[in-house]
């Protein structure tokens, strides 16, 4: 136990979890929602949008990433129509910058110098991804879901390495289009919870 | 808000919505639920929450008891197939047995040997997100069955077969609105709470009718514009404060009122909206006809802490301070232990003091209102500890009174604390919306703890706590049933034991271990002159996640090792 002297021991538990906040405000947000193909799946030729923070919306380039993190919210945006897949939470993906040498042969593949995504979805319980931090187990940053604890990580295909989680994250193919981060291809694996509710 | 109704057979027209009804059923022989039955309900059922009306989770039976429980044996378990928080109690009927469990589903039993009969499964949102994924019970009514569902709808079932009836969606998930509580069934209206205090939701209690789905009236829990108690916010705060309502309310049969516990203003810091935030952290005496508030008493003002006081009072005939008081008593989440009166012209404060460590309150005012310590207080820009944790000193999990030993029986917890930093961000509607970064909420034990858990005897006449059993390795998760065989039936520790206390004295006379931890509420019944006891075990949702917490804490010394999985658990003495 923490004597009365001590620093107070935190531990990451979660009633609760980060607040997206985003820029927009909640009728444009329902405006988008509603937009057709906002419910769409990521699609191939799609473009990566800040989810949240002062550069919500825009449309996110490697150079806009931190190389070994954070993670940022992001959501897939159809080029074409300007529409933003915000329709369905299933559609939000986690995108972090990593040196390539540290991906593996699975994961590779998927990247664009070094960047890669993945459903921000946790599949334990649906929760949102929510953090980048230490592992619990190694001294990795990993994506974490702080509802109950699951970490992912995002340097081999997001594997469970930490908590209830039963499997990887769902993974988001990257490709670089004029400057830009873009989706090369759909979900690889299942986004979302495998039991939920 | 529009709401939406399916009427069968145009419910399967939605995607979202799809069930299964699948068994051997039908139930052949199945007694229909009216109002005389559930207001005088036979020993051997259990048909409310509580059992009965009064919240006191108390059942007559008593074949077994203090002699004979060592001799308590397993006679039957059910797999439910499910993970998460198994937190309902088997509903019993004459020899029908209802359990529900987390993602919706309706398992219909045998009570006596177990046999399924049929199955409900809902099949819920993929894109459904949800912190508290469980289900507390289903309400009965005639031959019917009520379910309330996290993707935020109400679901009439055939208790025979399982099939739906009506579908009514009460709100929307994507916004952040479920339900989880067991429906609370009165004269032929099936009345629940919405859940959401987490995404600044503004709560509400509704009322539908048993044969249609149709709504009846709908009370919010925070006062609009005009309306009496709108003053007591500030703007628009009133339109996202919270004061979610999602646990089963209790009555009062002789003045047919409803009492409704009422949950934490959102988000979680004070100074994000200023005032008292009636009618947050409350209990509401509610009209069951129209919705119309009565009265209310205020547990607390200004919450900052998520201190939901949502489990309802127990209604008990008090012989205190020599005379008879018609009493709500309530171990509060804030700590306190509340002894309230239902008086003609509204609800009045008795007494209250604190049933574990608290440094948040000074003291209590003469009408009721804790004297806060502005130092434990979280706020903007600041960090703050307080004590109990956020989990309180006693969550939504029950307390139980004995009309043998008139002693109240609390699943408390002692030695925990906890705290954040009051962030004031903008309401993304179906977005968390807390007030706090995640990573910094804390819990921490209090230097010298030698034990978490409490399972205490209180007497609510004179204030004295007469008997305490302390867990050293666990905290205390699970709601408390109390028999007329003097036992105190109660789960909810981390070693997956079920329990038999001495009611009188608290000693310990009976424990089985069990396949997971349990979070579920144990219940009497009987069926054909033998008595049994029921419980469901399947830990998760926030036991799971003090678990996971205490499991942190290297000098506690406490393993993260509860599995999960549901199972119902039947006992019976053995002969």
């Amino acid at each position: 136990m923490s004597s009365p002297s001590d620093q107070t021991r935190r531990t990451i538990i979660l009633t609760a979890l980060a607040t997206a906040v985003h820029a927009s405000a909640p009728r444009s947000v329902a405006a988008e929602e509603d937009a057709p193909g906002s419910d769409l799946r990521p699609q191939k030729a799609d473009v990566l949008v800040f989810a949240e923070g002062d550069h919500a919306g825009e449309v996110i380039t490697p150079q806009d990433l931190n190389p070994g993190g954070p993670a940022v919210r992001a959501w897939p945006k159809d080029p074409k129509t300007s529409v933003v897949r915000k329709g369905s939470r299933l559609n939000e993906v986690v995108v972090v910058k990593l040196d390539p040498a540290e991906l593996d042969d699975s994961t590779r593949p998927r990247s664009a110098d070094g960047v890669v995504a993945y459903s921000a979805i946790c599949s334990h319980a649906g929760c949102p991804i929510t953090a980048w931090g230490k592992a619990a187990q190694g001294e990795k940053d990993v994506l974490k879901c702080v509802c109950h604890n699951s970490e992912f990580d995002p340097r081999q295909s997001a594997q469970v390495v930490f908590g209830p989680a039963p499997r990887r994250l769902a993974a988001l193919p990257l490709a670089i289009a004029d400057g830009s981060l873009t989706v090369a291809g759909t979900f690889v694996g299942k986004a979302g919870a495998q039991q939920g509710g | 808000m529009t709401m939406k109704q399916w009427l069968l057979p145009s419910l399967f027209a939605s995607t979202c919505l799809f069930s299964i009804a699948a068994g051997a059923g039908p139930i052949e022989k199945y007694s229909p639920v009216t109002a005389d039955r559930l207001k005088n309900p036979e020993p051997g059922n259990w048909m409310l929450y509580r059992r009965t009306y009064d919240g006191q989770g108390y059942s007559p039976l008593n074949q077994i008891n203090t002699s004979n429980v060592k001799d308590l044996v397993p006679v039957w378990t059910f797999s439910t197939g499910v993970v998460e928080g198994h937190q309902s109690p088997p509903v019993v009927n004459n020899g029908v047995m209802f359990v529900t469990t987390p993602q919706g589903q309706v398992i219909a039993l045998n009570a006596k040997t177990g046999d399924e009969y049929w199955r409900y499964k809902r099949q819920l949102p993929d894109d459904l997100f949800q912190l508290h994924p469980t289900n507390r019970g289903v309400g009965l009514w005639q031959d019917k069955l009520y379910l309330a569902t996290t993707d935020d709808h109400v679901v009439a079932l055939d208790a025979k077969t399982g099939k739906v009836l009506w579908d009514t969606k009460v709100q929307d998930y994507k916004k952040g609105q479920y339900l989880t509580l067991m429906p609370l069934v009165v004269d032929g209206k099936i009345i629940v709470g919405g859940s959401g205090g987490e995404f600044g939701i503004r709560g509400y209690v509704v009322a539908y009718d048993a044969d249609t789905g149709k709504e009846l009236w709908r009370t919010f829990t925070i006062p609009g514009p005009g309306e009496p108690g709108h003053e007591t916010w500030s703007g628009d705060d009133w339109k996202s404060g919270g004061a979610p309502a999602w646990m089963t309310g209790n009555y009062d049969i002789e003045t047919r009122t409803i009492y409704w516990g009422t949950g934490n203003a959102a988000p979680w810091p004070g100074e994000t909206h200023p005032g008292d935030n009636l009618y947050a952290t409350s209990v509401l005496a509610l009209d069951p006809d129209n919705g119309k508030i009565k009265s209310y008493f205020q547990y607390h003002q200004n919450d900052s802490w998520d201190w939901d006081e949502v489990d309802a009072p127990m209604l008990v005939d008090l012989q205190r301070d020599g005379r008879t008081i018609k009493s709500l008593i309530h171990p509060g989440r804030n700590a306190i232990f509340w002894v309230l009166e239902r008086k003609p012209e509204g609800i009045k404060y008795v007494a209250g003091w604190p049933f574990v460590h608290t440094d948040v309150w000074k003291g209590i005012e003469p009408n009721g209102k804790p004297i806060v310590d502005p130092a434990h207080k979280p706020g903007i820009g600041k960090r703050v500890e307080f004590c109990p944790s956020l989990w309180g000193g006693k969550d939504w999990p029950s307390a139980a009174y004995s009309q043998n030993t008139r002693l109240v029986y609390v699943p408390a917890n002692e030695n925990f604390c906890g705290g954040f930093t009051g962030e004031k961000l903008p309401l993304v509607p179906g977005q968390l919306w807390l007030g706090t970064k995640p990573e910094d909420i804390g819990l921490k034990v209090r230097w010298g703890a030698t034990h978490f858990g409490e399972l205490q005897a209180w007497d609510p006449a004179t204030g004295k706590k007469v008997w305490s059993h302390n867990f050293p390795k666990s905290h205390l998760f699970g709601s408390v049933t109390v028999t007329a065989g003097d036992l105190v039936l109660v789960g909810g520790t981390n070693d997956r034991m079920f329990r038999a206390f001495h009611a009188k004295t608290g000693e310990l006379l009976w424990e089985q271990k069990t396949n997971s931890g349990i979070v579920g509420m144990p219940v009497a019944y009987e069926v054909d002159g033998t008595q049994y006891i029921a419980v469901q075990s399947g830990w998760g949702v926030d036991a799971q996640r003090i678990q996971d917490a205490l499991a942190t804490q290297n000098d506690v010394g406490v393993e993260n090792n509860v599995p999960q999985g549901g199972v119902v658990w039947v006992f019976a003495v053995k002969k």
